[in-house]
């Protein structure tokens, strides 16, 4: 079976490859081999599961070596995979999820000449985030890390002829290269402290390491897992990533590329548990991005930022549970695989919804659409009650379930972890209410496009609303699935191992607070937006809802901060290049260049005068000479 | 005859030859000058030779002439291939460098 793990990465490369180099001759069938692979790849991760599934627990670990990449002495860096439970849940999300998207892009994307690339592209996105989450060593998960991020840009700037898209593209990498270096700090730490890169060899003994070198492995990875999950202080690429086409911000916000920042820091976990510190600040920025993702989420009038605000907040919450340590870790990825299946529903639902507006993403202009995408307004809500925690379905379980491990943290930090994620719950009940109110409520607020063409709002085809059906049966049963017998807790423990905090509330008592939030949130949305009509042109509105519709000045604070800061450095050592450097290589140029302009004089084609030095010369030689006897 | 006569007249002869080679503009005198400040270094390594009583200096002495004969063959073709393209046998018109 262990020879499947490299078939599994392959094929979506090789899909990459054919459609990008096969040029024009596949654009006719292109996407349907492109979609081929990507179900091959989850046929094949479903094979493998099973497989899993019929070991003892703790020996559903496979190995698969292929090659010797950097063999150096003792030192080696293998391309090598490691497929365990942990790997496992998220192929199955990466495939699954990625599949259906293939499938939904098949229908999304019909009407664009380039689909034949874009194919290539997704399938490039897949293969690097598979090759990111069955690496066996850091080296090789950086490999498939640059992949990602270069997956992203290509797909994020994929209608490159619009500014903002390019734009847009450009930050998401540039964001994303801070959080690289971060990376490549850490495995560079790694290697001097453990002599490996190796999971198998720095993980058991992370122990050994002294504290200080832990926090600072902790802190480097934190700042990777920031840039690639969108984390403050790194998530000003988020938003703007919206520019990308639908199913790709589906596919980067539900199964890749944000969840990859999780994935690592669940992966390292025992360095951060050995360096509570780093921990703590993994917490602390776990909390701040879910507020911070929860309040933009709330103030966007964009369907798809609205919703990139809130994925924010979401992960902000795996973070979190990320930073608890041992009893947070099955949590995090559980909240991750059922946000996979509602935030990959509601992006495709939001993606359906533009289909049928012309393109308009403005929710202003939306209202009253419920009548005329039926399946879409379904699916959406279904996915719409489970991300804000509807009992019983699948956010309601693996959200209560992180509150719950943020209490048990015990002390006043637990209140106070307990505190911002219930306030957290309330908000995400009201951004995704609103959501819903203003595009499938209320009257008709539907504007001609900017050429002039009514909207005629109509239901998807087929291949874009089977994916939604099945997202949202997913987000739906998921919950069920995983609480039965707590399946899902039983499946991750051998790998990421799991502790009980002695918690100063029930868990009934947490289910009871967050859903009793969670009405306070849904009904001050309706007070807002369901009772009275929906103004077209937004309110100026206070303070902060001005501040958040701007992403709560974070691209003003960047700009201040680094932008200014590094021009005026610029300037500065532009200024120090000129005077100081170039003053000194130009100042030793010009004095010997005067020097050698008066050497020359001495030079001037009168034998007579040479006669006169040579015989100077002599008489001065005689002279020296004499006086060196005389002494 | 005390042979130190013979050193101040060499010191002499030397003496008349480099203020000549200075001095003098045409090429052939400043010519015969060199060969007069040869001549006199002949003249004193002869003188030491005798002084000393052994035939090194009388051996270097030939060896000059030689050099100085070879010297006037080449140096003789110069000053005139000079004077046929410059109409001039001065030492300070043949100067070509820009100052």
């Amino acid at each position: 079976m262990e020879s499947l793990i490299g078939l599994l990465v392959a094929a979506p490369l090789l899909g990459a490859a054919v459609l990008l180099l096969g040029g024009r001759r596949l654009d006719r069938a292109g996407h349907w081999f492109g979609l081929a692979m990507a179900a091959v790849s989850f046929v094949l991760a479903v094979a493998l599961f099973f497989d899993l599934l019929d070991r003892a627990g703790e020996e559903r670990t496979l190995h698969q070596h292929l090659f010797s990449w950097v063999p150096v002495a003792d030192f080696r860096a293998d391309v090598a995979f490691q497929l365990d439970q942990l790997s496992m849940t998220f192929v199955l999300l990466i495939t699954g999820v990625g599949t259906l998207i293939h499938l939904y892009s098949v229908g999304y994307m019909e009407h664009d000449e380039r689909r034949r690339r874009f194919f290539g592209y997704l399938n490039l996105f897949l293969g690097a985030m598979l090759l990111l989450v069955l690496a066996d060593n850091y080296l090789l998960l950086y490999v498939g890390w640059e992949g990602v991020g270069l997956a992203s840009f290509l797909l994020i700037g994929f209608w490159q002829h619009k500014p903002s898209a390019a734009t847009a593209a450009k930050k998401a990498f540039v964001v994303n290269r801070v959080g690289d270096v971060g990376l490549s700090i850490a495995i560079l730490l790694m290697f001097t402290t453990f002599g490996s890169f190796a999971f198998a060899e720095v993980l058991p003994n992370a122990d050994s390491a002294s504290e200080g070198t832990l926090t600072g492995i902790g802190l480097m990875l934190l700042l990777a897992a920031c840039g690639k999950s969108a984390q403050v202080p790194l998530q000003s690429w988020l938003g703007d990533a919206m520019e990308g086409p639908t199913p790709v911000s589906a596919l980067i916000h539900a199964a890749t590329m944000v969840t990859a920042g999780v994935y690592l820091v669940v992966r390292s976990g025992a360095v951060f548990d050995a360096a509570p510190d780093a921990q703590t600040v993994v917490v602390v920025v776990g909390a701040v991005t879910l507020l911070f993702g929860a309040v933009v989420g709330c103030a966007k009038d964009d369907i798809k930022k609205a919703l990139a605000g809130s994925t924010m907040s979401q992960i902000g919450y795996m973070m979190l549970a990320a930073g608890l340590g041992p009893i947070g870790y099955v949590f995090a990825i559980m909240h991750l695989v059922t946000h996979g299946f509602f935030k990959a529903g509601l992006f495709l639902g939001a993606g359906s919804v533009m289909h049928g507006m012309n393109d308009e993403v403005d929710m202003r202009r939306y209202g009253g659409l419920r009548t005329y995408m039926p399946v879409t307004f379904v699916t959406f809500g279904l996915a719409y009650l489970a991300i804000i925690g509807f009992p019983y379905l699948s956010g309601f379980f693996s959200k209560d379930e992180i509150i719950y491990a943020g209490f048990s943290k015990g002390g006043t930090e637990g209140w106070i972890l307990g505190g911002v994620m219930l306030l957290g719950a309330a908000l995400t009940a009201y951004y995704m209410t609103r959501i819903m109110l203003m595009t499938f409520f209320g009257e008709k607020r539907w504007q001609p496009d900017a050429n002039g063409h009514e909207p005629h709002p109509h239901e998807s085809p087929l291949t874009m609303t089977v994916p939604m059906m099945v997202l949202a049966g997913g987000a739906v049963a998921a919950g069920f699935v995983f609480d039965a017998g707590e399946s899902f807790v039983h499946w991750l423990e051998p790998v990421t191992g799991l502790e009980h905090g002695d918690s100063p509330v029930s868990h009934g008592q947490v289910s009871i607070a967050a859903t009793a939030v969670m009405v306070l949130g849904v009904a001050g949305a309706w007070f807002q937006y369901g009772r009275r009509p929906v103004p077209v042109v937004a309110p100026t509105g206070s303070l902060l809802t001005r501040a958040a519709r701007r992403d709560l000045l974070q691209d003003d604070f960047n700009h201040a901060a680094f932008v200014q800061t590094g021009s005026y450095l610029t300037r500065g050592l532009v200024y120090l290049d000129h005077k100081l450097v170039d003053g000194v290589v130009n100042g030793t140029a010009a004095s010997f260049g005067g020097l050698s302009g008066r050497l020359r004089r001495i030079q001037n084609g009168f034998a007579r005068s040479y006669a006169v030095s040579m015989f100077g010369g002599a008489a001065v030689l005689v002279a020296v000479t004499l006086l060196m006897r005389a002494v | 005859m005390n042979p130190q006569n013979y050193l101040y007249l060499a010191a002499l002869l030397f003496t008349l030859g480099a203020s000549g080679v200075l001095l003098r503009r045409n090429a052939i005198v400043v010519f015969m000058c060199i060969e007069l400040m040869l001549n006199a270094a002949n003249l004193a390594l002869v003188t030491f030779s005798r002084m000393h009583g052994n035939l090194d200096g009388q051996i270097m002495a030939f060896f000059v002439m030689v050099v100085a004969a070879a010297e006037v063959v080449v140096g003789l073709a110069i000053i005139v291939m000079v004077y046929r393209s410059r109409h001039s046998a001065s030492v300070d018109d043949a100067s070509l460098m820009k100052l």
